[in-house]
């Protein structure tokens, strides 16, 4: 049977014609290109590289960017949905997206000459060059204020040196968004695939987000030209826009991974026998769907709001924080809940239940842990920071 | 050259449909309406050829208010322009076919595609009657197609085998499953049709000539029957198939 999402309050009455169309593009591409075969791919660890060119082709990369690069332009509303549908086939598939226009078009866009954004929007835009965005370093996480990796100046160019862990893409990426320290400031470097010194190992062993590509990125006197610097950036506050963009779609794509494992519940709980009776006869099973129901309606409706706030240029990064911890940490737990629905075939590749908890743990770490969400909402309400 | 699909929005395929309290149509409430499905190919089919010799392409659909969600959807997919012919009542394939063949007059389409069917009420009609009522060929449930000055070539699907057909232009053509791969809409092109207009016009009244009097929904199904679990039970499940299902 065809997904068709989950929306107990009506809230697509609040959507427009073009964002429905949007979700239900998204949906169907989803239904059609990734889920025959996403579990093949999370199993042997590989991300699908062939559907680089299909999302291109939807306009999937930079899509709120100007149509001057071929973006489409859309609002943010109408990105948060592509996200959640995304989502609902795999985090990994949703990741890919969100680092190539939040963290890699995105600041191009907003810290970049003019010069950079010609050269490296369109063919980022066309999936034709892939980036990764390389902040987290192995000694500096939650911190990144305190990274090691640094630039010298040396007149004609730059020399990088220091290493990058956990970035997603590194090691399929044509061109890395590189922080690093120059002169103890935080500035934004264009490294690209080939520099000499630069190489990007794949990270094995990942239990989580298997169908993703997540590298090592190691500088080693790295001459980086002049022209490869982001001239508008200002110190550790422009990654963090970054972030800020990429917490955003992780919000709305938290939903879709919650909406597909509901609804993996929910039918194997009417068609599963026990004790002479569908396992959805029990009040305990009732109590689980409804707590689903009433998790994934309420996040639905944050992240509309946040959509529309954002669209409205009101939004504040306290609030992204609040939708990324909740959405996220929801996700997880409805997943959780869902494998106790199917018992033990909740533990097979038959389902996506599994896959969904599993990638979930990466996603409610990564882009700020939830904790750190905590203490960011935590000191907007208090005026206390609680980081150290 | 102008390409024309014309474009019906139907039931969604999974909807759970309910006859209406009158007993002679359905119960519209909380039913999704989606863009015919074979609706997909014809303008698909539109597109190509426009992509391959030029010109302009455009939708048409005969309906409410409601049929602008499939109209917007062959924007976003890259139809030029779309008409509404703006009716709500009730007709008939003939009379939909009249009011449609006196727009496509105005058009002066050299290609009309339609879907071979609408999966609504399956009425098969529509595209051989507007031919009819335009003087020009119709060939259908097309599934190849290919163009060469002023012939027109198309492979149709028949009962075990396929059939090559030549023609010429204008003309309509039905397209079944197969004739082509349907792109999705552009989400640049959701967000570029936001801003195309969807022309409305009034289509002619013409009175249907036939009356939907009844509907019934299928006996529901009967429940399954084991006949056995290993192979001595073949030549009786065999029996049955030939005897009772009647299927081989
Ligand atoms: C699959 C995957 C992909 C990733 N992709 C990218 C990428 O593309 N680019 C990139 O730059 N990074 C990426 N990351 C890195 C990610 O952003 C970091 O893992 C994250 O910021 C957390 O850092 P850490 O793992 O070093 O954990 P740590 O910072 O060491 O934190 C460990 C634990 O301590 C807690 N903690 C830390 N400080 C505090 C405090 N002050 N108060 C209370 N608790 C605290 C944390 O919440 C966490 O629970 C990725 C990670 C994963 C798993
Ligand atoms: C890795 C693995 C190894 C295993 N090894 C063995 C083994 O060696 N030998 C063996 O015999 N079995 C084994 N099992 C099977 C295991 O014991 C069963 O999975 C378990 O008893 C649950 O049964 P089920 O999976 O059919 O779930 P179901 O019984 O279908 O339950 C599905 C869900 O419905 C709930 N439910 C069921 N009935 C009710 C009710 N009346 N009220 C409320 N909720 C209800 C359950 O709690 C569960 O959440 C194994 C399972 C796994 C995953």
């Amino acid at each position: 049977m065809k997904f068709k999402g989950l929306d107990y309050y009506d809230v697509a009455g609040l959507l427009s014609e073009e964002e429905i169309l949007v979700r239900d593009t998204v949906r169907e591409f989803v239904e059609d290109n990734i889920l025959p075969i996403i579990e093949k791919h999370y199993s042997a660890g590989t991300f699908p590289m062939d559907l680089i060119p299909k999302m291109a082709d939807l306009g999937m990369f930079g899509s709120t960017l100007p149509a001057k690069y071929g973006c489409a332009e859309m609002n943010n509303v109408a990105y948060g949905l592509m996200m959640q549908e995304l989502e609902r086939g795999d985090s990994g598939i949703r990741s890919f997206a969100s680092v190539q226009s939040a963290l890699v078009m995105y600041p191009i866009f907003t810290f970049g000459s003019e010069q950079q954004k010609d050269f490296w929007l369109p063919k980022l835009a066309k999936g034709e060059k892939i980036g990764c965005f390389g902040l987290t370093e192995p000694d500096y996480g939650s911190n990144p204020g305190g990274m090691i990796t640094r630039a010298e100046d040396k007149g004609d160019h730059y020399l990088l040196n220091g290493a990058k862990m956990w970035i997603t893409n590194g090691t399929i990426a044509d061109v890395a968004v590189v922080w690093a320290k120059l002169n103890g400031v935080v500035h934004g470097f264009l490294v690209e695939k080939g520099t000499k010194g630069f190489t990007a190992p794949e990270m094995k062993g990942k239990h989580s987000l298997r169908a993703s590509v997540t590298s090592e990125l190691i500088f080693q006197d790295c001459k980086i030209p002049k022209e490869n610097i982001f001239p508008k950036t200002d110190g550790l506050k422009s990654p963090l826009m970054c972030l800020n963009q990429a917490r955003y779609g992780i919000a709305w794509g938290a939903i879709g991974s919650a909406m597909t494992c509901y609804d993996t519940a929910l039918n194997y709980a009417k068609s599963r026998i026990q004790f002479g009776k569908p396992i959805a006869s029990f009040q305990i099973t009732q109590e689980k769907l409804v707590h689903m129901v009433t998790e994934i309606t309420k996040a639905q409706l944050l992240c509309l709001q946040l959509g529309r706030l954002k669209d409205q240029k009101k939004l504040r990064f306290q609030q992204v924080s609040l939708a990324k911890r909740n959405n996220v940490n929801m996700a997880l737990e409805i997943a959780r809940v869902a494998r106790e629905i199917l018992g033990a075939n909740g533990i097979l590749d038959e389902y996506p239940v599994m896959r969904h908890m599993a990638n979930l743990e990466s996603v409610k770490t990564y882009e700020g842990t939830h904790e750190m969400h905590t203490l960011i909402v935590g000191e907007d309400i208090t005026g206390i920071p609680a980081y150290v | 050259m102008k390409f024309v699909a014309c474009i019906n929005h139907v039931p969604d395929t999974e909807a759970k449909i309910k006859i209406g309290s009158g007993g002679n149509a359905i119960d519209r409430t909380g039913v999704n309406y989606i863009l015919n499905p074979y609706d997909e190919f014809a303008i698909e089919a539109a597109l190509q050829l426009k992509e391959k010799k030029g010109g302009e392409t455009f939708a048409v659909t005969l309906g409410g208010d409601s049929h602008k969600e499939t109209l917007r959807k062959a924007l976003a997919m890259g139809i030029d322009k779309v008409i509404l012919l703006k009716d709500d009542s009730v007709r008939d394939s003939f009379s939909v076919a009249k009011a449609l063949a006196d727009e496509l007059k105005k058009l002066t389409p050299d290609f009309i595609f339609f879907g071979k069917q609408s999966i609504d009420y399956n009425g098969e009609q529509l595209p051989g009657l507007v031919a009819e009522m335009l003087g020009i060929p119709s060939v259908s449930t097309v599934v190849k197609m290919s163009v060469e000055e002023t012939k027109v070539i198309c492979e149709r699907e028949i009962e075990g085998g396929h059939e090559v057909v030549e023609t010429s232009y204008p003309v309509v053509i039905s397209a079944q499953k197969g004739l082509n791969e349907p792109r999705y809409p552009s989400l640049k092109g959701i967000m570029a049709s936001k801003s195309k207009p969807i022309e409305e016009r009034q289509p002619i009244a013409v009175p249907s000539a036939a009356e939907v009097v009844g509907m019934q929904k299928p006996p529901s199904k009967q429940s399954g029957k084991i006949v056995g679990t290993d192979a001595t039970a073949v030549p009786e499940l065999v029996r049955l198939l030939h005897e009772e299902a009647k299927v081989i």
